[in-house]
Protein backbone atom coordinates (compact mmCIF):
# COMPACT_ATOMS: atom_id res chain seq x y z
CA UNK A 1 0.00 0.00 0.00
CA UNK A 2 2.69 2.38 1.07
CA UNK A 3 4.75 1.48 -1.96
CA UNK A 4 1.84 2.31 -4.27
CA UNK A 5 1.48 5.56 -2.40
CA UNK A 6 5.13 6.46 -2.95
CA UNK A 7 4.94 5.47 -6.60
CA UNK A 8 1.98 7.77 -7.01
CA UNK A 9 4.04 10.53 -5.41
CA UNK A 10 6.92 9.90 -7.79
CA UNK A 11 4.67 9.88 -10.84
CA UNK A 12 3.03 13.12 -9.72
CA UNK A 13 6.42 14.69 -9.20
CA UNK A 14 7.54 13.50 -12.66
CA UNK A 15 4.45 15.02 -14.25
CA UNK A 16 5.13 18.28 -12.47
CA UNK A 17 8.72 18.25 -13.75
CA UNK A 18 7.73 17.60 -17.34
CA UNK A 19 5.10 20.32 -17.13
CA UNK A 20 7.83 22.67 -15.91
CA UNK A 21 10.01 21.55 -18.84
CA UNK A 22 7.29 22.37 -21.37
CA UNK A 23 6.75 25.76 -19.74
CA UNK A 24 10.50 26.48 -19.89
CA UNK A 25 10.61 25.48 -23.56
CA UNK A 26 7.75 27.83 -24.30
CA UNK A 27 9.36 30.62 -22.34
CA UNK A 28 12.61 30.33 -24.28
CA UNK A 29 10.94 30.06 -27.67
CA UNK A 30 10.40 33.75 -28.26
CA UNK A 31 12.87 36.34 -29.52
CA UNK A 32 12.96 40.09 -29.08
CA UNK A 33 14.41 42.07 -31.95
CA UNK A 34 13.74 45.79 -31.70
CA UNK A 35 9.97 46.16 -31.37
CA UNK A 36 9.33 42.70 -32.84
CA UNK A 37 8.58 39.55 -30.88
CA UNK A 38 9.55 36.39 -32.73
CA UNK A 39 7.47 33.27 -32.28
CA UNK A 40 9.08 29.84 -32.49
CA UNK A 41 6.01 28.01 -33.81
CA UNK A 42 5.85 30.43 -36.75
CA UNK A 43 9.64 30.26 -37.09
CA UNK A 44 9.46 26.48 -37.42
CA UNK A 45 7.49 26.90 -40.66
CA UNK A 46 10.10 29.26 -42.12
CA UNK A 47 12.87 26.99 -40.90
CA UNK A 48 11.38 23.92 -42.61
CA UNK A 49 11.11 25.80 -45.85
CA UNK A 50 14.40 27.73 -45.99
CA UNK A 51 16.90 26.38 -43.43
CA UNK A 52 16.29 22.64 -43.13
CA UNK A 53 18.22 21.70 -46.31
CA UNK A 54 21.53 22.56 -44.68
CA UNK A 55 20.86 22.86 -40.94
CA UNK A 56 18.71 19.73 -40.78
CA UNK A 57 15.39 18.77 -39.22
CA UNK A 58 16.99 18.41 -35.80
CA UNK A 59 19.03 21.62 -36.13
CA UNK A 60 22.23 19.57 -35.89
CA UNK A 61 23.76 20.97 -39.09
CA UNK A 62 23.30 17.64 -40.88
CA UNK A 63 20.73 18.56 -43.51
CA UNK A 64 20.83 16.75 -46.83
CA UNK A 65 23.07 19.41 -48.41
CA UNK A 66 25.45 19.54 -45.46
CA UNK A 67 28.01 17.09 -46.80
CA UNK A 68 28.67 19.33 -49.80
CA UNK A 69 28.95 22.48 -47.77
CA UNK A 70 32.26 23.81 -46.46
CA UNK A 71 32.46 25.34 -43.90
CA UNK A 72 29.81 23.05 -42.43
CA UNK A 73 26.37 24.43 -41.54
CA UNK A 74 26.01 25.54 -37.93
CA UNK A 75 24.93 22.86 -35.45
CA UNK A 76 22.29 24.61 -33.34
CA UNK A 77 22.16 21.74 -30.83
CA UNK A 78 25.67 22.73 -29.64
CA UNK A 79 24.57 26.38 -29.20
CA UNK A 80 28.05 27.70 -30.03
CA UNK A 81 28.05 30.80 -32.24
CA UNK A 82 30.83 32.76 -33.94
CA UNK A 83 29.32 36.20 -34.35
CA UNK A 84 28.32 37.63 -30.99
CA UNK A 85 28.35 40.89 -29.11
CA UNK A 86 28.74 38.89 -25.87
CA UNK A 87 31.89 37.54 -24.14
CA UNK A 88 33.46 34.21 -25.12
CA UNK A 89 31.64 31.20 -23.66
CA UNK A 90 28.26 32.96 -23.52
CA UNK A 91 25.24 32.82 -25.79
CA UNK A 92 24.59 35.56 -28.36
CA UNK A 93 21.73 38.02 -28.03
CA UNK A 94 18.60 37.75 -30.19
CA UNK A 95 19.89 40.79 -32.06
CA UNK A 96 23.18 39.02 -32.82
CA UNK A 97 21.35 36.01 -34.30
CA UNK A 98 18.96 38.27 -36.19
CA UNK A 99 21.87 40.18 -37.71
CA UNK A 100 23.60 36.92 -38.69
CA UNK A 101 20.45 35.63 -40.43
CA UNK A 102 19.99 38.98 -42.15
CA UNK A 103 23.62 39.48 -43.18
CA UNK A 104 24.49 35.90 -44.13
CA UNK A 105 28.13 34.82 -44.02
CA UNK A 106 30.37 35.85 -46.89
CA UNK A 107 32.74 33.13 -48.18
CA UNK A 108 30.30 30.45 -46.94
CA UNK A 109 27.08 28.92 -48.30
CA UNK A 110 24.92 30.91 -45.87
CA UNK A 111 23.14 33.59 -47.90
CA UNK A 112 21.61 36.80 -46.65
CA UNK A 113 17.98 36.25 -45.66
CA UNK A 114 17.04 39.88 -46.01
CA UNK A 115 14.32 38.95 -48.55
CA UNK A 116 12.31 37.41 -45.69
CA UNK A 117 10.23 39.86 -43.68
CA UNK A 118 11.68 41.20 -40.43
CA UNK A 119 8.99 39.31 -38.54
CA UNK A 120 9.87 36.04 -40.31
CA UNK A 121 13.56 36.45 -39.43
CA UNK A 122 12.69 37.17 -35.79
CA UNK A 123 10.52 34.01 -35.79
CA UNK A 124 13.39 31.92 -37.16
CA UNK A 125 15.66 33.27 -34.41
CA UNK A 126 13.10 32.18 -31.80
CA UNK A 127 12.95 28.71 -33.36
CA UNK A 128 16.74 28.30 -33.52
CA UNK A 129 16.80 28.76 -29.76
CA UNK A 130 14.64 25.66 -29.19
CA UNK A 131 17.39 23.27 -30.32
CA UNK A 132 19.54 23.48 -27.18
CA UNK A 133 18.64 23.46 -23.49
CA UNK A 134 21.52 25.89 -22.98
CA UNK A 135 19.14 28.69 -23.98
CA UNK A 136 17.44 28.42 -20.61
CA UNK A 137 20.42 30.42 -19.30
CA UNK A 138 19.86 33.44 -21.53
CA UNK A 139 22.50 35.39 -23.45
CA UNK A 140 25.66 37.01 -22.09
CA UNK A 141 25.96 40.74 -21.43
CA UNK A 142 27.22 42.50 -24.57
CA UNK A 143 30.76 43.82 -24.21
CA UNK A 144 31.04 47.62 -24.21
CA UNK A 145 32.33 49.17 -27.43
CA UNK A 146 33.59 52.66 -26.50
CA UNK A 147 33.55 55.45 -29.13
CA UNK A 148 36.14 54.96 -31.84
CA UNK A 149 39.40 56.88 -31.46
CA UNK A 150 40.66 58.95 -34.45
CA UNK A 151 42.37 56.90 -37.15
CA UNK A 152 45.84 58.48 -37.17
CA UNK A 153 49.19 57.22 -38.41
CA UNK A 154 50.26 56.90 -34.76
CA UNK A 155 47.25 54.70 -34.03
CA UNK A 156 47.93 52.50 -37.07
CA UNK A 157 51.58 52.02 -36.11
CA UNK A 158 50.65 51.11 -32.55
CA UNK A 159 48.11 48.65 -33.91
CA UNK A 160 50.89 47.12 -35.98
CA UNK A 161 52.94 46.63 -32.79
CA UNK A 162 49.99 44.87 -31.21
CA UNK A 163 49.60 42.63 -34.28
CA UNK A 164 53.19 41.57 -33.54
CA UNK A 165 53.04 41.35 -29.73
CA UNK A 166 49.61 39.66 -29.50
CA UNK A 167 50.95 37.14 -32.03
CA UNK A 168 48.10 37.61 -34.50
CA UNK A 169 50.66 36.86 -37.22
CA UNK A 170 51.11 33.28 -36.00
CA UNK A 171 47.85 32.38 -37.71
CA UNK A 172 47.00 35.37 -39.90
CA UNK A 173 50.53 35.74 -41.30
CA UNK A 174 52.94 38.69 -41.37
CA UNK A 175 51.02 40.38 -44.18
CA UNK A 176 47.60 39.15 -43.03
CA UNK A 177 47.33 36.59 -45.82
CA UNK A 178 46.13 33.85 -43.44
CA UNK A 179 49.41 31.97 -43.88
CA UNK A 180 51.12 32.18 -40.48
CA UNK A 181 53.19 29.27 -39.09
CA UNK A 182 50.19 27.76 -37.22
CA UNK A 183 47.64 28.34 -40.01
CA UNK A 184 47.86 24.91 -41.62
CA UNK A 185 47.20 23.10 -38.33
CA UNK A 186 43.96 24.82 -37.37
CA UNK A 187 40.73 22.93 -36.79
CA UNK A 188 37.37 24.07 -35.45
CA UNK A 189 35.68 22.51 -32.42
CA UNK A 190 34.30 19.70 -34.59
CA UNK A 191 37.79 18.86 -35.86
CA UNK A 192 37.13 20.21 -39.34
CA UNK A 193 40.06 22.11 -40.89
CA UNK A 194 39.54 25.87 -40.79
CA UNK A 195 41.44 28.79 -42.31
CA UNK A 196 42.37 32.02 -40.59
CA UNK A 197 40.92 35.11 -42.30
CA UNK A 198 42.97 36.32 -45.25
CA UNK A 199 42.83 40.13 -45.08
CA UNK A 200 44.11 40.44 -48.64
CA UNK A 201 41.27 38.37 -50.11
CA UNK A 202 39.07 41.46 -50.36
CA UNK A 203 36.10 39.68 -48.80
CA UNK A 204 34.08 41.40 -46.13
CA UNK A 205 34.37 40.22 -42.53
CA UNK A 206 32.04 37.38 -41.58
CA UNK A 207 30.59 39.18 -38.58
CA UNK A 208 29.84 42.53 -40.22
CA UNK A 209 31.94 45.07 -42.07
CA UNK A 210 32.04 48.11 -39.77
CA UNK A 211 35.01 49.01 -37.58
CA UNK A 212 32.89 48.22 -34.51
CA UNK A 213 32.17 44.72 -35.89
CA UNK A 214 35.90 44.17 -36.32
CA UNK A 215 36.50 45.44 -32.76
CA UNK A 216 33.98 42.87 -31.48
CA UNK A 217 35.57 39.98 -33.38
CA UNK A 218 38.82 39.95 -31.44
CA UNK A 219 37.31 41.14 -28.13
CA UNK A 220 34.63 38.40 -28.06
CA UNK A 221 36.50 35.73 -30.03
CA UNK A 222 34.73 33.53 -32.56
CA UNK A 223 33.49 30.64 -30.43
CA UNK A 224 33.86 27.18 -31.94
CA UNK A 225 36.91 28.34 -33.93
CA UNK A 226 40.60 28.82 -33.01
CA UNK A 227 40.05 32.62 -32.79
CA UNK A 228 40.31 33.45 -29.06
CA UNK A 229 38.98 36.41 -27.10
CA UNK A 230 41.49 39.17 -26.35
CA UNK A 231 39.15 41.04 -24.02
CA UNK A 232 41.39 40.42 -20.97
CA UNK A 233 44.57 41.46 -22.76
CA UNK A 234 43.78 44.46 -24.97
CA UNK A 235 42.60 47.80 -23.58
CA UNK A 236 39.80 49.56 -25.51
CA UNK A 237 42.05 52.32 -26.94
CA UNK A 238 44.61 49.75 -28.03
CA UNK A 239 41.84 47.69 -29.59
CA UNK A 240 40.86 50.61 -31.82
CA UNK A 241 44.53 50.96 -32.84
CA UNK A 242 44.53 47.32 -33.89
CA UNK A 243 41.30 47.84 -35.86
CA UNK A 244 42.94 50.76 -37.70
CA UNK A 245 45.98 48.70 -38.56
CA UNK A 246 43.91 45.70 -39.76
CA UNK A 247 42.13 47.99 -42.22
CA UNK A 248 45.49 48.73 -43.90
CA UNK A 249 45.86 45.00 -44.67
CA UNK A 250 42.71 45.00 -46.77
CA UNK A 251 42.76 45.91 -50.46
CA UNK A 252 39.53 47.90 -50.39
CA UNK A 253 39.65 51.66 -49.88
CA UNK A 254 39.30 52.95 -46.32
CA UNK A 255 40.52 56.10 -44.51
CA UNK A 256 43.10 53.95 -42.70
CA UNK A 257 44.40 52.37 -45.91
CA UNK A 258 44.66 55.82 -47.54
CA UNK A 259 46.73 57.14 -44.62
CA UNK A 260 48.95 54.08 -44.69
CA UNK A 261 49.57 54.16 -48.43
CA UNK A 262 50.48 57.87 -48.30
CA UNK A 263 52.86 57.33 -45.39
CA UNK A 264 54.54 54.08 -46.42
CA UNK A 265 56.71 55.07 -49.44
CA UNK A 266 58.83 57.49 -47.36
CA UNK A 267 59.06 55.26 -44.29
CA UNK A 268 59.18 51.63 -45.38
CA UNK A 269 62.74 51.26 -44.04
CA UNK A 270 61.68 52.26 -40.50
CA UNK A 271 59.36 49.29 -40.08
CA UNK A 272 60.58 46.27 -38.16
CA UNK A 273 59.36 43.20 -40.03
CA UNK A 274 56.49 41.29 -38.39
CA UNK A 275 57.30 37.72 -37.39
CA UNK A 276 59.56 35.79 -35.01
CA UNK A 277 62.03 38.00 -33.05
CA UNK B 1 0.66 12.56 0.22
CA UNK B 2 2.86 15.57 -0.06
CA UNK B 3 3.81 15.50 3.62
CA UNK B 4 4.85 11.86 3.38
CA UNK B 5 7.04 12.65 0.36
CA UNK B 6 8.62 15.56 2.25
CA UNK B 7 9.21 13.28 5.24
CA UNK B 8 11.04 10.69 3.13
CA UNK B 9 13.15 13.46 1.59
CA UNK B 10 14.09 14.72 5.06
CA UNK B 11 14.96 11.20 6.16
CA UNK B 12 17.13 10.78 3.09
CA UNK B 13 18.93 14.04 3.80
CA UNK B 14 19.42 13.03 7.45
CA UNK B 15 20.93 9.67 6.52
CA UNK B 16 23.19 11.37 4.00
CA UNK B 17 24.47 13.91 6.53
CA UNK B 18 24.95 11.19 9.16
CA UNK B 19 27.00 9.00 6.85
CA UNK B 20 28.91 12.11 5.81
CA UNK B 21 29.74 12.84 9.47
CA UNK B 22 30.87 9.26 10.01
CA UNK B 23 33.32 9.54 7.16
CA UNK B 24 35.27 12.36 8.80
CA UNK B 25 39.02 12.05 9.45
CA UNK B 26 39.74 9.16 11.77
CA UNK B 27 36.15 8.02 11.38
CA UNK B 28 34.83 4.77 10.04
CA UNK B 29 36.14 5.21 6.48
CA UNK B 30 37.78 2.81 4.09
CA UNK B 31 39.87 3.29 1.01
CA UNK B 32 40.53 1.79 -2.37
CA UNK B 33 43.87 1.61 -4.13
CA UNK B 34 45.43 -0.14 -7.05
CA UNK B 35 47.44 0.17 -10.22
CA UNK B 36 46.47 1.06 -13.77
CA UNK B 37 48.33 -0.87 -16.46
CA UNK B 38 47.86 -1.84 -20.09
CA UNK B 39 48.39 -5.00 -22.10
CA UNK B 40 49.33 -5.20 -25.76
CA UNK B 41 51.36 -2.87 -27.92
CA UNK B 42 50.69 0.82 -27.52
CA UNK B 43 51.26 3.17 -30.46
CA UNK B 44 54.74 4.68 -30.48
CA UNK B 45 54.79 8.21 -29.12
CA UNK B 46 56.84 10.55 -31.24
CA UNK B 47 58.95 13.53 -30.25
CA UNK B 48 57.28 16.92 -30.69
CA UNK B 49 58.86 19.35 -33.14
CA UNK B 50 58.83 22.72 -31.38
CA UNK B 51 61.16 24.46 -33.83
CA UNK B 52 58.42 26.96 -34.67
CA UNK B 53 58.50 28.12 -31.05
CA UNK B 54 62.20 28.44 -30.13
CA UNK B 55 61.48 29.91 -26.66
CA UNK B 56 59.70 26.66 -25.76
CA UNK B 57 62.06 24.30 -27.57
CA UNK B 58 64.92 25.78 -25.49
CA UNK B 59 63.20 24.66 -22.26
CA UNK B 60 63.45 20.98 -23.16
CA UNK B 61 66.93 19.42 -23.08
CA UNK B 62 65.57 16.43 -24.96
CA UNK B 63 62.52 16.88 -27.19
CA UNK B 64 59.20 16.51 -25.38
CA UNK B 65 57.35 13.35 -26.38
CA UNK B 66 53.69 13.24 -27.35
CA UNK B 67 51.76 12.70 -24.11
CA UNK B 68 48.72 10.79 -25.37
CA UNK B 69 50.03 7.63 -23.72
CA UNK B 70 52.65 7.95 -20.98
CA UNK B 71 53.75 4.76 -19.35
CA UNK B 72 56.26 3.62 -16.74
CA UNK B 73 58.16 0.34 -16.16
CA UNK B 74 55.81 -2.66 -16.11
CA UNK B 75 53.35 -1.08 -18.58
CA UNK B 76 51.90 1.25 -15.96
CA UNK B 77 49.63 4.00 -17.22
CA UNK B 78 50.19 7.62 -16.24
CA UNK B 79 47.49 10.30 -16.60
CA UNK B 80 44.60 7.90 -16.12
CA UNK B 81 41.87 9.23 -13.85
CA UNK B 82 40.41 6.84 -11.28
CA UNK B 83 37.24 8.01 -9.56
CA UNK B 84 34.11 6.84 -7.79
CA UNK B 85 31.46 6.93 -10.50
CA UNK B 86 28.54 5.58 -8.46
CA UNK B 87 27.66 5.06 -4.83
CA UNK B 88 29.33 8.21 -3.53
CA UNK B 89 27.64 10.77 -1.30
CA UNK B 90 26.91 14.14 -2.91
CA UNK B 91 29.76 16.50 -2.12
CA UNK B 92 30.19 20.26 -2.16
CA UNK B 93 32.86 21.81 -4.35
CA UNK B 94 36.16 22.32 -2.47
CA UNK B 95 37.08 25.99 -2.16
CA UNK B 96 40.80 25.56 -2.80
CA UNK B 97 41.93 26.55 -6.28
CA UNK B 98 43.29 24.03 -8.76
CA UNK B 99 46.16 25.27 -10.90
CA UNK B 100 46.90 24.58 -14.57
CA UNK B 101 50.21 25.71 -16.04
CA UNK B 102 51.48 26.25 -19.54
CA UNK B 103 55.23 25.82 -19.37
CA UNK B 104 57.59 25.02 -22.21
CA UNK B 105 54.53 24.78 -24.46
CA UNK B 106 53.30 21.86 -22.37
CA UNK B 107 50.27 21.55 -20.13
CA UNK B 108 51.16 20.81 -16.51
CA UNK B 109 49.54 18.62 -15.40
CA UNK B 110 48.53 16.93 -18.64
CA UNK B 111 45.26 15.84 -17.00
CA UNK B 112 43.78 18.10 -14.34
CA UNK B 113 41.15 16.64 -12.02
CA UNK B 114 38.70 19.04 -10.38
CA UNK B 115 35.30 19.06 -8.75
CA UNK B 116 32.35 20.68 -10.50
CA UNK B 117 32.23 24.28 -9.28
CA UNK B 118 35.80 24.25 -7.97
CA UNK B 119 37.81 27.42 -8.79
CA UNK B 120 40.39 26.93 -11.54
CA UNK B 121 43.33 29.21 -12.39
CA UNK B 122 45.29 28.94 -15.61
CA UNK B 123 48.81 30.38 -15.83
CA UNK B 124 51.08 31.14 -18.77
CA UNK B 125 54.69 30.71 -17.61
CA UNK B 126 56.08 31.00 -21.14
CA UNK B 127 57.60 33.84 -23.13
CA UNK B 128 55.03 33.33 -25.86
CA UNK B 129 51.28 33.81 -26.20
CA UNK B 130 48.99 30.86 -25.72
CA UNK B 131 45.29 30.56 -26.27
CA UNK B 132 43.41 28.28 -23.90
CA UNK B 133 40.62 26.53 -25.72
CA UNK B 134 38.77 23.94 -23.62
CA UNK B 135 36.45 22.13 -26.06
CA UNK B 136 33.54 21.73 -23.65
CA UNK B 137 30.19 20.48 -24.87
CA UNK B 138 28.06 20.20 -21.75
CA UNK B 139 29.66 23.28 -20.20
CA UNK B 140 30.02 26.50 -22.22
CA UNK B 141 32.91 26.49 -24.68
CA UNK B 142 35.22 29.50 -24.46
CA UNK B 143 38.56 30.42 -25.99
CA UNK B 144 40.85 33.07 -24.48
CA UNK B 145 44.25 34.38 -25.44
CA UNK B 146 46.91 34.71 -22.75
CA UNK B 147 50.04 36.68 -23.69
CA UNK B 148 53.20 36.25 -21.57
CA UNK B 149 53.00 37.90 -18.17
CA UNK B 150 49.24 38.33 -18.18
CA UNK B 151 47.30 37.44 -15.01
CA UNK B 152 45.81 34.00 -14.43
CA UNK B 153 42.59 33.15 -16.25
CA UNK B 154 39.96 32.23 -13.67
CA UNK B 155 37.19 29.79 -14.52
CA UNK B 156 34.84 27.21 -13.04
CA UNK B 157 32.93 24.37 -14.65
CA UNK B 158 29.46 23.76 -13.26
CA UNK B 159 28.77 20.37 -14.89
CA UNK B 160 30.85 17.18 -14.68
CA UNK B 161 32.56 16.61 -18.04
CA UNK B 162 35.76 15.31 -19.64
CA UNK B 163 36.97 18.36 -21.53
CA UNK B 164 39.81 18.22 -24.08
CA UNK B 165 41.96 21.36 -23.87
CA UNK B 166 44.05 22.69 -26.71
CA UNK B 167 46.12 25.64 -27.77
CA UNK B 168 45.44 26.56 -31.37
CA UNK B 169 48.72 28.47 -31.73
CA UNK B 170 50.79 25.42 -30.71
CA UNK B 171 48.96 22.45 -32.21
CA UNK B 172 50.91 19.87 -30.22
CA UNK B 173 49.53 21.18 -26.91
CA UNK B 174 46.78 18.86 -25.71
CA UNK B 175 45.44 18.28 -22.24
CA UNK B 176 42.29 17.44 -20.32
CA UNK B 177 40.12 19.01 -17.67
CA UNK B 178 38.37 16.19 -15.84
CA UNK B 179 35.43 17.72 -13.98
CA UNK B 180 33.87 15.26 -11.53
CA UNK B 181 30.94 15.50 -9.16
CA UNK B 182 32.90 13.66 -6.49
CA UNK B 183 35.94 14.59 -4.43
CA UNK B 184 37.05 10.95 -4.76
CA UNK B 185 39.02 11.13 -8.00
CA UNK B 186 42.76 11.17 -8.74
CA UNK B 187 45.09 11.08 -11.73
CA UNK B 188 47.71 8.34 -11.74
CA UNK B 189 51.42 9.06 -11.64
CA UNK B 190 54.11 7.36 -13.69
CA UNK B 191 53.87 4.21 -11.54
CA UNK B 192 50.17 3.89 -12.45
CA UNK B 193 49.25 3.78 -8.76
CA UNK B 194 46.24 5.48 -7.20
CA UNK B 195 44.67 5.63 -3.77
CA UNK B 196 41.30 7.02 -2.80
CA UNK B 197 40.65 7.41 0.92
CA UNK B 198 37.73 8.59 3.03
CA UNK B 199 35.08 6.20 1.71
CA UNK B 200 32.29 5.40 4.19
CA UNK B 201 31.09 1.77 4.21
CA UNK B 202 29.01 0.88 1.19
CA UNK B 203 29.06 -0.35 -2.39
CA UNK B 204 30.85 1.71 -5.01
CA UNK B 205 31.65 1.67 -8.69
CA UNK B 206 35.26 2.61 -9.37
CA UNK B 207 36.01 3.83 -12.89
CA UNK B 208 39.35 4.35 -14.58
CA UNK B 209 39.40 6.73 -17.56
CA UNK B 210 42.18 7.32 -20.04
CA UNK B 211 42.10 9.70 -23.01
CA UNK B 212 43.19 7.00 -25.47
CA UNK B 213 42.25 3.71 -23.81
CA UNK B 214 38.69 4.62 -22.78
CA UNK B 215 37.05 3.57 -19.51
CA UNK B 216 36.97 0.49 -17.29
CA UNK B 217 34.78 0.03 -14.22
CA UNK B 218 34.52 -2.38 -11.33
CA UNK B 219 32.39 -2.77 -8.22
CA UNK B 220 33.89 -2.69 -4.74
CA UNK B 221 32.46 -2.92 -1.26
CA UNK B 222 33.85 -1.10 1.76
CA UNK B 223 33.04 -2.57 5.17
CA UNK B 224 34.22 -0.71 8.24
CA UNK B 225 37.57 0.85 7.50
CA UNK B 226 38.64 -1.79 5.02
CA UNK B 227 41.13 -1.12 2.25
CA UNK B 228 39.81 -2.43 -1.06
CA UNK B 229 41.93 -3.13 -4.10
CA UNK B 230 40.99 -2.34 -7.68
CA UNK B 231 43.49 -2.92 -10.46
CA UNK B 232 42.73 -1.88 -14.00
CA UNK B 233 44.32 -3.29 -17.16
CA UNK B 234 43.52 -1.46 -20.40
CA UNK B 235 43.94 -3.20 -23.73
CA UNK B 236 46.15 -1.30 -26.15
CA UNK B 237 44.89 -2.15 -29.62
CA UNK B 238 47.52 -2.16 -32.34
CA UNK B 239 46.76 0.16 -35.24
Amino acid sequence: MQRIFLRGCAAGFGLLLSAAGVLAAQAQSVSHVGNLTGNAAAGAREYRRYCVGCHGQAGDGLGENAMWVDPRPRDFTAAVFKCRSTPTGTLPTDDDLYRSVTRGFVTTNMPSWEPLTRQARANVVAYIKTFSSRWSQGPGTPIPVPPETPATMESILHGRQLFQSMECWKCHGAAGHGDGPSASTLTDSKDNPIRPYNFASGSRFKCGDSNADLYRVFMTGLDGTPMPSFADNIQPNDAWDLVHFLRTLQPMPSPEAALWQAWLPGHAGELKPIGPD
Amino acid sequence: MRSRFALSLTLLALTASLTGALAGPGGNAGSVSGTVTFTGTPPKMRPIDMSKEPSCAAQHATPLMNETIVSGPGNTVQNAVVYISAGDQPSAAPTQTVRYDQKGCEYLPHVLVMHAGQPLEIYNDDQTSHNIHPLARTNPEWNKSQPPGSPAIKATYAQPEFIPVKCNIHPWMHGYFVVLNTTHGVATGNDGKFSIAGLPPGKYTVTAWHEKFGTLSQEIEITGSSAATANFAFKALPY
